[in-house]
């Protein structure tokens, strides 16, 4: 066989961005269509000492996805799914399918995803190394909680299959690890049993931060999901005040009609939002997306009363519920060519409520006010490098600007002080901007076990990304 | 505009240099490559000279530093298209970074017009679009990621139509403005300053067998006009000199019936 052109000098160029577009990075780019095609790039990219990382649909916010001068191995080449026990209501997947493939698949015969994040579009190989959770991560965990086994390609060739009871180490350091140890060539999970297409959704308002603890401890027992919405605005004894989401599955006794959304074609997503098609409200967003644009918007969505019925609740397709973001497609453009970052800060239960005060309280101080605060409660998991911990997390979009950058670096690095302070860790689906010392005494001993088997099961450091670098994980 | 935790990762739009800090000149063996390469390093620039002919970049080099200029070579023939990611990034590693990108390789062929010489028309093709592609995408790509630097592509009015006397020469500097002119609007809107250079006649190797050469210039006088469209920033396209502006115009609208008849 003839030898194959070098990647190194063939391959074609790409500028990648992070789901944020305030990181990107020009890297050579390939996409290849069968688990023989990717091994043979991931031996090829050894020889010719290009470093790779992987990347699904670019929705990490920061640099994880990104490799500047280096190759990006895109995984949307391989997106099928290998197969659906309507029994189990398991699923085993290829690394490119997405969430969305993953929930239209089970639907129809009564599955949902046990975990989904905001949006539909993380791909199976970005939801394993970075462990994604949803709206329920207090109750169902993250995704690697439900997942049953993988197929995992190393940078010596061998595909191994991992469970917890196969490789169980190797097992528990690939997910959440970053994609760092190899390529995720399958994914096998559980689905959830539900019995209607919708849930049932209750608002409850909360006036200050501490309010919103309380709903929290208050409802999560007989919760199935809770996210809060922050107005990052306020200040003083509204501190932190926002609106609480609840939403329970139904069952048939509950919901008879629900059966009947049980069915792809029933779980859209609105076209209009306040009478603006869907595809161009991200134009109308950009005209808000400032300072005093945004603090009229969160003031309105705080006053605003949602449309419920006499028990104080509403009812909700998965989709519309569990798709928030989706709802506005493209709506990062609104945050113009700087783009934005997100800042996710994951605090122990014990100083939570005193450090996210001080967070909200030290931004509005400085001037740099989220556009967006989104809280959940969190609990811990079986994972290496997972973001899962016994307390909440508090994730924060702040726009970035030429002007403002500077400014915003620093304060985002006396955030990272508060989240070291509390004794939290931080989340590289999210991060843009945390550096290696702060990650490091995050992660402590943790991080020292994932690098013992980085060294060991890729000892070229083949698989590396821009992320990785700047966090001191390769 | 990166903040030191941030890495590599978040750039946003910087308004144009005043001056360019490191500088890579494709072509700078002679000529006008030669010249602009010793006016960046007499600016301050770090200057990267590529080309074939290695003595000639040393010497160039070697006049840059008897200047108290910084000057580094690489020897690389443009037609070995494969090889440029590997000399750009070795290059742009040891500059620490890239400002600025002149492409200035040229080849041309002026054949006596009873001559159809296929070697030659593809040389020119070679060298002077396939060449400036490799160079200039590759530098617009990590340009768009990094919002800012500045490509400059030294096209030239023999672009502007297909002439009798010199198709294959005329085909590829059309080609190569065409592009510059594509790259400008693809990344133009990302701050990148994307610059197409028209020269009229530059008395240059190239140009010494021409018996008439209206508005000649001198290769030292014609990288000082470069520079200076490369510094104002906003993607222009200029003839060098200006002049030939108005040439082009008239030259453009000559219906095709008598441009033919025209010894062009």
């Amino acid at each position: 066989m003839a030898a194959l052109p070098s990647l190194r000098n063939t391959a074609p160029w790409r500028v990648l961005d992070g789901f944020g577009i305030s990181a990107r990075a020009a890297s050579r780019w390939v996409q290849p269509r069968s688990v023989d095609e990717l091994a043979n790039i991931i031996r090829r990219a050894a020889d010719e000492n290009l470093k790779i990382t992987f990347r699904g649909n670019g929705r990490s916010y920061g640099d994880a996805a990104l490799n500047a001068g280096q190759l990006v191995v895109d995984n949307r080449g391989m997106t099928r799914v290998l197969s659906f026990d309507r029994e189990r209501g398991t699923i085993e997947l290829e690394p490119g399918a997405t969430i969305e493939t993953m929930w239209r698949t089970g639907l129809p015969a009564g599955y949902w995803p046990h975990v989904v994040p905001g949006t539909m579009f993380p791909t199976m190989g970005g939801c394993v190394a970075m462990n994604i959770h949803g709206k329920n991560c207090f109750k169902a965990g993250p995704y690697g909680d439900h997942v049953q086994e993988l197929d995992l390609l190393t940078a010596s060739g061998e595909l191994k299959t991992l469970s917890r009871e196969q490789d169980p180490e190797l097992f528990r350091a690939t997910i959440a690890g970053l994609g760092l140890l190899g390529a995720v060539t399958r994914v096998k999970l559980g689905m959830k049993k539900i019995e209607s297409g919708r849930v049932k959704v209750r608002p409850i308002t909360t006036p200050n931060l501490n309010a919103m603890f309380d709903c929290f401890v208050e409802r999560m027992p007989q919760s199935d999901y809770l996210v809060g919405w922050i107005d990052c605005f306020a200040g003083g004894s509204g501190l932190g005040r926002g609106l609480v989401h609840q939403a329970n599955y139904l069952s048939a006794a509950e919901d008879p009609a629900g059966r009947a959304l049980l069915d792809n074609d029933k779980q859209v997503l609105p076209p209009k939002i306040m009478g603006v098609p869907r595809s161009i409200l991200w134009r109308v967003m950009k005209l808000m997306t400032n300072d005093p644009g945004m603090k009229f918007v969160n003031a309105v969505k705080y006053m605003l009363p949602e449309t419920f019925d006499s028990s104080g609740t509403f009812t909700n397709t998965h989709v519309a519920f569990a798709f928030l973001l989706d709802s506005v497609p493209n709506w990062r453009n609104a945050y113009g060519d700087s783009g934005f970052i997100q800042y996710q800060m994951f605090v122990p239960d014990s100083t939570a409520r005193a450090a996210m005060a001080e967070a909200l309280e030290h931004c509005r101080k400085q001037g740099v006010v989220s556009y967006l605060g989104v809280f959940k409660r969190h609990k811990p998991d079986e994972f290496l490098l997972s973001h899962g911990l016994d307390g909440w997390s508090l994730a924060l979009d702040f726009a970035v600007t030429p002007g403002n950058a500077q400014k915003l670096f620093a304060v985002t690095r006396d955030l990272t002080k508060i989240v070291l302070d509390a004794g939290g860790v931080f989340y590289p689906a999210k991060d843009a901007v945390v550096d290696a010392d702060s990650f490091a005494r995050a992660y402590g001993d943790r991080l020292t076990r994932f690098l013992d088997i980085k060294h060991r099961v890729d000892p070229q450091s083949v698989f590396q990304n821009d992320q990785a670098r700047r966090l001191g994980l390769v | 505009m990166s903040a030191p935790a941030a890495g590599t990762a978040i750039r946003t739009k910087s308004p144009h240099p005043s001056k360019f800090e490191r500088a890579i000149v494709v072509g700078a063996s002679s000529g006008m490559g030669a010249e602009l390469a010793k006016q960046l390093a007499a600016e301050g620039a770090h200057v990267a000279l590529v080309g074939r002919r290695e003595s000639e970049l040393e010497a160039v080099a070697a006049t840059i530093r008897a200047a108290g200029g910084r000057a580094i070579v690489a020897k690389h023939d443009v037609t070995a298209y494969e090889d440029v990611p590997r000399v750009y990034e070795a290059l742009t590693k040891e500059l620490g970074g890239l400002d600025l990108l002149v492409y200035c390789s040229g080849a041309q062929y002026n054949p006596d017009e009873s001559v159809y010489d296929f070697a030659q028309d593809r040389e020119m093709i070679e060298v002077n679009v396939i060449g400036a592609i490799a160079w200039t995408q590759l530098a617009a790509a990590h340009f768009e990621a990094q919002r800012g630097g500045t490509i400059v592509g030294i096209s030239s009015i023999a672009g502007e139509r297909g002439r009798r006397t010199m198709p294959g020469y005329t085909t590829s500097k059309a080609a190569m403005s065409t592009w510059m002119e594509a790259l400008r609007n693809r990344i133009a809107r990302y701050g990148v300053n994307v610059v197409t250079i028209k020269p009229g006649f530059v008395d240059t190797a190239k140009t010494a067998h021409l018996t008439k050469k209206p508005m000649v210039i001198s290769p030292a006088k014609a990288a000082e006009l470069i520079l200076k469209a490369a510094h104002r920033g906003g993607s222009p396209s200029v003839f060098v000199p200006g002049q030939w502006q108005l040439v082009a115009l008239i030259i453009r609208h000559i219906p095709s019936f008598l441009f033919r008849k025209l010894n062009l």
